[in-house]
């Protein structure tokens, strides 16, 4: 009985979270309505009336994600591929240890560090007025999400079944054929869901955002413009808020777009994993 | 095949092979560009952050808002949150993992807690804040405190818990459970005397995981509990500082803070924090050695 109560925890905690979420940001409806407070972009909480639009926010978020993806991608899938395919056993034990250590890096870490040394190289690199901006937010958003990405891929390639790679190379495929036509497709589903986990990660993360992107609250036109997420408005404006007053509603609103982003990319990724499992099981 | 072929052949292989070669370097490169930031980013912040360092910086409670003194309240809260974590995620994790693994049915019912447990994983850190906020904070009227911020951590350690102890759980060889409910224990006697005792070291890597994850979190405790304060807390119903929000304080909200101060934090936390992961990683390395051994 406590170990099946101790089993329903997580799917209890999982509730409760949506629960409360909507219960405490559902009632900013009364004052606002889900069009203008998704697709407008004045962001005025407390002042009276308060106005509460939260595009800047989301378009910020995107564009952050965006850029940490573009980024990470590529080097995520090709440090996997060199991982499972090319590196020999004891180079593979000595990398994937510190891709690990990455994983542990707190976040409140990295944004300090791009804070202090990322900002100011981008700053100059890019002749801005400000190194905080999206595009630092975005590098070190793709550190955050590229530990997923590599070893989740790095499993999925090495599910591969050993005959797919030796008929490849039989027929006369060197072994760069054989990893980019041959083993790459077949461990697709995988290497999309960690792409997905690793954007699940980018966009949620919150304290390298708040720091570096900038903060400012309007709508960006470019990558190198100051710009705010979801994830840091919240934490920025939390503390301030009235309990249960219109701003705490709006900032729980925010909460739950953010709740439901994430919800459905951790859906979809783990059904296409299942799916990949379920292929070489 | 005549002379030309072969030649034309021969010039094929060779773009193919400076084709595999470009490829394996941009495949070393993507690798090297993921290594060298982390240690760099480890190396100068030991190069930077040691200097600050001494007995009384770790010893000392901080003086005028961080300016002088130690951050000696920041680490005893750190601590009180990872022993939190421990004594609330441990024993409820590894609860769930034996219900999972050893009597659960599979069915739709374990399907359902498998996503609740995925999807609990990739909520945002903000958003465990938010719930914890409205639920622990407010609702349960735990106050901004301790106790408040510690459970908060510990249902984002949870999922994390739940799935190192399952596998675990799950390497353990069926005939030992055979064995032992041959030689007529019961089931749980079975769990806790044979299966749990091999498991152990592999429910320990989740766990040191967990812990050091929670560690170094910040949004969630930066509004369930969290002040910048030199006050050690004396209940669970304190306030408390910890060394992440110092470090979040400390560098965007006090003038004139001197660099070497905010880098000896940064390493305080970085060394805690990766002293954790490289115990896990050591851990997994010796569970793997000892599996091969039995030849599992």
């Amino acid at each position: 009985m406590v170990l099946a109560a101790a089993g329903w925890m997580t799917v209890v905690i999982l509730v409760l979270i949506m629960i409360m979420l909507f219960v405490e940001g559902l009632p900013i409806l009364a004052v606002t309505n889900p069009f203008s407070f998704l697709f407008t972009s004045q962001w005025y909480p407390v002042s009276d009336p308060p106005v509460f639009g939260i595009l800047s926010l989301i378009i910020g978020s995107l564009m952050i994600t965006a850029t940490a993806l573009v980024i990470a991608i590529p080097l995520g899938i090709g440090a996997a591929a060199f991982l499972a395919e090319i590196a020999p056993p004891p180079v593979r034990e000595a990398i994937k240890p510190v891709i690990e250590l990455l994983s542990g890096i707190p976040s409140i870490v990295l944004g300090f560090i791009g804070f202090l040394l990322l900002a100011p190289a981008i700053q100059r690199i890019f002749n801005l007025d400000s190194g905080l901006n999206g595009l630092t937010a975005g590098i070190l958003l793709a550190f955050m999400c590229l530990p997923t990405i590599v070893s989740i891929s790095e499993d999925a390639l090495s599910a591969v079944p050993r005959e797919y790679k030796e008929a490849s190379l039989a027929l006369g495929a060197t072994r760069w054929q054989t990893i980019y036509r041959v083993l790459i497709p077949a461990a697709r589903p995988g290497i999309v869901a960690s792409v997905m986990l690793g954007m699940g990660r980018a966009i949620g993360e919150t304290m390298t955002v708040l720091m570096v992107s900038g903060g400012r609250l309007a709508i960006p036109s470019f990558i190198t413009d100051p710009m705010s997420a979801m994830t840091g408005r919240i934490a920025i404006e939390i503390n301030n808020a009235v309990f249960g007053g219109l701003q705490y509603q709006a900032l729980f609103a925010i909460g739950i777009v953010l709740f439901l982003i994430t919800f459905a990319i951790n859906l979809v990724a783990d059904l296409v994993l299942e799916k990949q499992r379920r292929r070489y099981a | 095949m005549s002379p030309t072929a072969g030649k034309l052949e021969g010039r094929h292989f060779r773009s193919r092979n400076a084709t595999q070669t470009a490829a394996f370097i941009f495949l070393g490169a993507c690798v090297l560009l993921i290594l060298v930031p982390v240690i760099y980013i480890i190396v100068y912040t030991i190069v930077n952050g040691a200097g600050a360092i001494s007995w009384d910086f770790l010893t000392q409670l901080p003086k005028q808002r961080g300016l002088q003194g130690g951050i000696f309240s920041a680490i005893v809260g750190s601590f009180y949150l990872m022993v939190g974590v421990v004594v609330f995620a441990l024993p409820v994790g590894i609860m769930a993992a034996i219900y999972l693994h050893e009597y659960a049915r599979q069915g739709p019912l374990v399907r359902l807690i498998n996503l609740s447990i995925v999807n609990l994983a990739g909520v945002p850190s903000i958003v465990y804040g938010l719930f914890g906020l409205s639920f622990f904070v407010l609702m349960l009227k735990m106050g901004s405190s301790l106790l408040a911020a510690s459970l908060t951590l510990s249902c984002m350690a949870l999922p994390v818990v739940v799935t190192a102890s399952r596998e675990a759980l799950a390497t353990v060889p069926n005939s030992y459970r055979e064995g032992s409910l041959a030689l007529g224990a019961s089931r749980w006697q079975t769990i806790v005397r044979v299966v749990l005792p091999q498991a152990w070291p592999g429910i320990l890597t989740g766990l040191v995981l967990a812990v050091s994850r929670a560690a170094g979190e910040t949004a969630p405790i930066l509004i369930t509990g969290t002040a910048f304060t030199a006050i050690l807390p004396t209940s669970l119903f304190d306030q408390f500082n910890a060394l992440p929000y110092h470090l979040y304080v400390v560098a965007t909200q006090i003038p004139n803070m001197p660099k070497s101060t905010q880098w000896g934090i940064t390493l305080v936390l970085l060394v805690m924090v990766l002293l954790f992961n490289l115990t896990a990683i050591i851990l997994r390395i010796r569970l793997r050695a000892q599996r091969k051994k039995w030849g599992l």
